[in-house]
């Protein structure tokens, strides 16, 4: 197994909270990893440690390695541009920016440069074909975004990554703020991607983890207690604690 | 002891918040009203657009209005961008820390400073030390000092007022801080930034002692920045003190109300686009 991105011995402290406590943790190329646990276990904190996020918020430590393709992202000299780029990120509610559903895709050619050879219209429609967006909105680009409706708001908040081609999906949760059929479309859609990305997704939702990941890693306060395939996490968990939150007695 | 029924306290609460506005409404049409009554007669074609003769007993007010525009409007020139960076920078360029509280106090200090005391630290400053005399300069650099802070803290709002999670889309598709800030808060927080200008724009035409003291009181048209010249404000001032005309004082009131209540409702109006893309 390849790992596409790994942890080794990742800490990471808020001030004095020891918030993520020796986390190692080898996520696979192509294929969904799901990170659950109970609400404050650090799972979200450890998605956004993939592509720098926490660095935003203040008295953030981190301490230990993180590899993506082997190279460590905080070397000194790491472009964090390139690197937001090849890693990017779904967050938990849509947050289409208030702008056109085409500028919301274009932003983040914009912010790169369009590449080489390539039209913006062509990377739009590309994009937003990848979410199966594109038959909803074809006539609409130039209308507003936030006039969709909240999952076609999260399809473009997908097909906004894609138009920047990443090479790792975070999604933190991204699901929680839609509705049961409107999560199905995004879960069937993450199976799609994950034939060409690499996937990790932060849920509570321990169904949504057996249905759509392929490995699953189970965190309680902070700690990576279980990693591994996610049918036999679901089955036959090692750990005593990861089968009583997966048998929902507590979290 | 009986008490009394919710339903008639409820009912007398009603009342008297009601009445209370009403009497804040009351004043304010009455000094409008007062004042239009008074002035509007006075309002004319020639009255705008001529110059003033006999001190201003009889004539118009043009050369003021324009006085009145190239002070007020240089002011805001000159602070609308110095406050706006400012307010960039505390908001999105530096943590919260003692630095952005000195800062922070700093503004709220300075607008609660009367305005006469700016009239005389731009007199000393600008008009005498640096040598500008009184003119339009001196008068636009002194109002600009004056409302420098109500700019950086209504920018400041304004961009607070935009989602966290805007920011972090920006960051998540690898944006720079200033491309973050120059295409998705800026554009959202302008209706709001731009209200805080409109409103002191407001200001600094209907400020009267600052300028006294800066730019002076000259009648003339002003021909160039260094030119001395008489506000609106100003204008009233001297003709209804010195016992001039009361008609064109009250004239050129109603010309200075009118002006700024436009200039309110503009605010106004700029301000709704900001909750309406917003909401």
């Amino acid at each position: 197994m390849n790992p596409k991105i790994e942890t080794k011995k990742l800490n990471l402290f808020y001030g004095n909270f020891h918030s993520l406590m020796d986390i190692s943790i080898s996520i696979p190329a192509q294929s969904i990893t799901a990170i659950i646990g109970p609400s404050g276990c650090g799972k979200s904190t450890l998605l956004r440690c993939f592509n720098r996020m926490n660095e935003l918020i203040p008295e953030v430590k981190i301490e230990g390695q993180i590899l993506l393709d082997g190279e460590d992202i905080h070397k000194p000299g790491t472009n964090l541009i390139r690197l937001r780029r090849r890693v990017g990120m779904v967050f938990q509610r849509p947050n289409p920016f208030p702008l056109s559903i085409a500028e919301n895709i274009t932003y983040g050619l914009r912010v790169h440069g369009t590449p080489e050879g390539q039209k913006p219209a062509d990377i739009v429609e590309k994009s937003l074909r990848g979410t199966l967006l594109w038959d909803e909105v074809k006539d609409n680009l130039n209308g507003p975004a936030l006039a969709l409706s909240a999952e076609q708001q999260q399809r473009l908040c997908i097909s906004r990554v894609l138009a920047i081609e990443p090479e790792i999906l975070l999604m933190d949760e991204p699901c929680s703020a839609l509705d049961p059929i409107a999560t199905d479309h995004i879960e069937d859609l993450m199976r799609d991607l994950a034939q060409k990305y690499t996937i990790i997704i932060v849920t509570h939702n321990m169904q949504q983890a057996s249905r759509v990941s392929s490995y699953s890693a189970f965190m309680l306060m902070g700690e990576l207690i279980e990693f591994g395939r996610t049918s036999r996490i679901f089955k036959n968990p090692g750990d005593t604690r990861t089968e009583s939150y997966i048998s929902g007695r507590y979290g | 002891m009986k008490r009394i029924p919710p339903a008639v306290t409820q009912a007398i609460a009603v009342t008297c918040l009601w009445a209370f506005t009403l009497v804040t409404l009351a004043i304010l049409l009455f000094i409008i009203v007062y004042i239009l009554i008074q002035g509007l007669p006075g309002i004319s074609w020639e009255f705008l657009t001529q110059a003033p003769e006999s001190m201003g007993r009889r004539g118009g007010i043009f050369p003021m209005i324009v006085g009145t525009f190239m002070v007020a409007g240089l002011a805001v020139l000159i602070a609308a961008p110095i406050g706006i960076a400012t307010a960039i920078y505390l908001t999105e360029y530096t943590r919260e820390g003692k630095f952005t509280f000195i800062v922070r106090f700093g503004a709220d200090c300075l607008a609660g400073i009367p305005s006469i005391i700016y009239g005389l630290f731009g007199f000393v400053f600008f008009a005498i030390a640096l040598g500008m005399g009184l003119s339009v300069v001196s008068g636009a650099l002194t109002l600009a000092l004056m409302i420098l802070p109500t700019i950086v803290r209504t920018a400041e709002e304004a961009i607070r007022a935009v989602p966290a999670a805007y920011r972090e889309a920006s960051y998540g598709l690898g944006s720079t801080r200033w491309q973050m800030v120059t295409r998705v808060v800026l554009p959202l927080a302008l209706p709001g930034i731009c209200t805080g200008v409109v409103l002191s724009l407001g200001r600094s035409i209907s400020e009267t002692a600052a300028v006294m003291l800066t730019a002076g009181s000259a009648l003339r048209m002003p021909h160039s920045l260094s030119d001395s010249t008489r506000t609106l404000a100003l204008h009233f001032y001297i003709l209804s003190r010195e016992g001039l005309s009361m008609d064109k004082a009250y004239a050129t009131a109603s010309v200075l109300i009118l002006l700024i209540l436009a200039l309110n409702l503009f605010a106004y109006w700029l301000m709704r686009q900001v909750t309406r893309r917003m909401g």
